[in-house]
């Protein structure tokens, strides 16, 4: 173990840190492990030792310390804040225990948010998970000019939410609004975008779909790519049909991939402004509260009635929500889709963790 | 729509057992063409990128009552000039200063990423410490932390100090990344191989020199689709600008925003905005899309 320790880098070593003479310049090819009496070193080898220990913690210090200041202390003094009666005017509040939590838990309003946010989630995530994937499998194609169908998908990516917004907010208008257009070509009357609250969830959400669905395929893309395609002749050999392959071999391996877009998706759907600020002039969320999320109400909280105690415990509720939704997404996942392909491809991690248990005895003897 | 037929299928496979090859290569290079409908797909895919900016630019080529109009042109107008020179002359938007104010500060924050993730990433990756592995995994854990947690007590603690409305305020809390950190530690691990590090220690080189004749040459890559990804991601923020911003020093998308926020909106006037404040991410796309691509590709990124 010693002999291999100086050499590798990698993480997931910590339970063996580099201490003592141990700790020899990695260029050494140290090859007796046996504890030597120290040497008398030059100035130059102590230098070089200390060089040695202290630069990992003098290259990541500039990140930590920024990191501590305007992302941590934030976070811990969100907490602080969510049990005052904080007053912005004086800076300061008086604690309050758990009275703004409370107060927002039986405010109707948020429960309305909460529905808003959920709904307009279900409405994004889904299709555009069913959707990307459809164009995953498109891009997968051996087409020509591969780069440019694959920007194509890519495109909106780069339209800023608040843009987007406001191009929506506009083709989604009640009267006579681009999208109502079309829909009354095929005979269905206008819908009423800015009135039912589910209308106008769809039209948020699609706004949502516009902006990820490409951005989400090319990462699907770039799991699908990774499967061996021996896999996909093997199986038309042995007879399976394309919708077998993706069911059996395409969806299995995607598993990790999808886990990953689901969870990031979930963090950053639950967080909604941008889009249903702009769905209106007002940005309120409408007259009642049709759209309102989560975010929208914080905001409102904390820079309309400039509440900063409430906004801080709003913000406090939805990270537990996230949190909470993060894990039932990844429960679900696992469950949902089956493991039989994959693991024929990658041990599973207990599987692995065995099999270096293994190794390590075999090492040892 | 997009099952494979089955005959399709089984072309790519004869393709290679003829060929003989095995491999994905192989089958990708030899693999029949697909059929029209993905082209038709694909296309549908296209088409529904571009619409909805071809869209904002008929509306702001019209007038007040083009939006409105049910028996409207598909051909754009003649007012985008007029419109636009609306857009950049309205006191209320100040989209001179907007437009100055987010390429300065998404220049800022994107290379201060770059250079602080660059260096963490190498540490996180190469060297070994102790609580190096826990300290990563704790970064990687507050990536799911969502931006609202942080807005209140950085609005109080930008107040304290006089901030709010300053450009300062949004650059300063932007100017690190827990996900910078980690894409350029998994890039590191997986391209630079430690007899290369141990050559250049051999060599006599410092951990500093190390770093910077091996860690950036190869971290250069990574390190410009970091930079493209924060530059993007910094450029369309727009909840915590919009809280600690005003309308006399605004970012684009705060002054987009407050285009719509009066009773009385004129859409022509603000889908030429949009696609004003639009355009210069157009051009980046244009130049650095395929970047932006493979940089999705090889990491799988959520900005």
């Amino acid at each position: 173990m010693t002999a291999t320790d100086a050499t590798t880098h990698g993480e997931g070593r910590s339970s063996a840190p580099p201490s003592g003479p141990q700790a020899a310049p990695s260029a050494s090819p140290s090859g007796a492990p046996a504890p030597r009496p120290v040497r008398v070193l030059s100035f130059s080898q102590r230098l070089s030792r200390w060089d040695l220990r202290l630069s990992p913690y003098l290259y990541i210090s500039p990140f930590f310390i920024l990191f501590a200041i305007v992302g941590l202390f934030p976070i811990a003094y969100t907490a602080v804040i969510s049990f005052m009666d904080w007053d912005q005017i004086r800076r300061s509040g008086e604690f309050i225990g758990f009275d703004q939590y409370v107060w927002i838990l039986t405010q109707p309003k948020f429960w309305i948010a909460l529905r808003n946010t959920f709904s307009i989630f279900l409405l994004s995530s889904v299709p555009q998970l069913i959707l990307a994937m459809f164009i995953a499998v498109m891009l997968d194609k051996h087409i020509r000019a591969k780069t440019f169908w694959r920007m194509s998908a890519l495109l909106p990516y780069v339209v800023a939410p608040v843009a987007v917004g406001l191009i929506f907010n506009a083709m989604f208008a009640d009267q006579s609004g681009v999208v109502n257009g079309w829909l009354g070509f095929f005979g269905i009357g206008p819908i009423p975008w800015h009135v039912e609250p589910f209308w106008s969830h769809v039209a948020i959400a699609s706004m949502v779909n516009y902006r990820w669905t490409g951005y989400n395929a090319l990462i699907l893309l770039a799991a699908m790519q990774a499967i061996p395609r021996d896999y996909y002749e093997a199986a038309t050999v042995d007879g399976a049909g394309t919708w077998r392959q993706f069911w059996s071999i395409t969806l299995p391996s995607l598993k990790p991939t999808l886990i990953f877009v689901i969870i990031t998706s979930t963090i950053g759907g639950l967080q909604i402004f941008d889009e249903p600020r702009m769905f209106d002039q007002f940005g309120r969320g409408g007259a009642g509260q049709q759209w309102l999320t989560i975010t929208l109400y914080l905001y409102d909280i904390g820079w309309g009635e400039w509440n900063f105690g409430r906004a801080a415990a709003m913000a406090w509720i939805l990270f537990l929500i996230i949190l909470a939704i993060g894990l039932v997404n990844l429960i679900v996942t696992r469950s949902l889709v089956r493991d039989e392909g994959a693991r024929g491809m990658r041990p599973s991690r207990a599987e692995r963790r065995a099999a270096l248990r293994a190794q390590k005895k075999e090492v040892a003897r | 729509m997009t099952a494979v037929r089955p005959d399709e299928a089984v072309g790519t496979a004869t393709a290679t057992l003829v060929t003989g090859r095995t491999g994905r290569r192989a089958v990708r290079i030899r693999g029949t063409r697909p059929g029209f409908w993905v082209y038709a797909g694909l296309a549908v895919v296209l088409f529904a990128s571009l619409f909805p900016l071809y869209f904002s630019f008929l509306i702001g080529s019209g007038d007040a009552s083009t939006l409105r109009d049910p028996d409207k042109s598909w051909i754009p107008g003649g007012n985008f000039i007029q419109n636009a020179t609306a857009v950049m002359s309205q006191p209320a938007v100040n989209f001179w200063p907007a437009l100055w104010n987010s390429i300065w500060s998404s220049t800022v924050i994107a290379v201060s990423v770059v250079v602080f993730s660059t260096l963490a990433g190498w540490a996180f990756a190469k060297l070994r410490f102790r609580g190096g592995p826990a300290l990563l995994a704790f970064v990687v854990a507050t990536m799911a932390v969502p931006q609202q947690l942080a807005v209140v007590p950085l609005y109080v603690l930008f107040a304290e100090i006089g901030w709010t409305g300053q450009i300062g305020a949004i650059i300063i809390p932007g100017l690190t990344s827990a996900f910078g950190v980690f894409w350029m530690t998994q890039y590191l691990r997986q391209t630079v191989p430690d007899e290369l590090i141990e050559a250049a220690r051999v060599d006599g080189a410092s951990m500093i020199r190390t770093f910077w004749t091996v860690g950036v040459t190869a971290a250069r890559p990574a390190a410009a689709m970091l930079f493209l990804f924060t530059f993007v991601t910094a450029w369309n923020n727009f909840f915590w600008p919009f809280i600690v911003l005003d309308r006399q020093n605004p970012t684009l998308p705060v002054a987009l925003a407050l285009l719509q926020s009066n009773y009385f909106v004129d859409y022509s006037i603000v889908l030429a905005g949009v696609v004003l404040a639009t355009l210069p991410l157009l051009l980046l796309f244009v130049f650095a899309g395929k970047q932006l691509v493979s940089g999705i590709m090889a990491g799988a990124v959520k900005g």
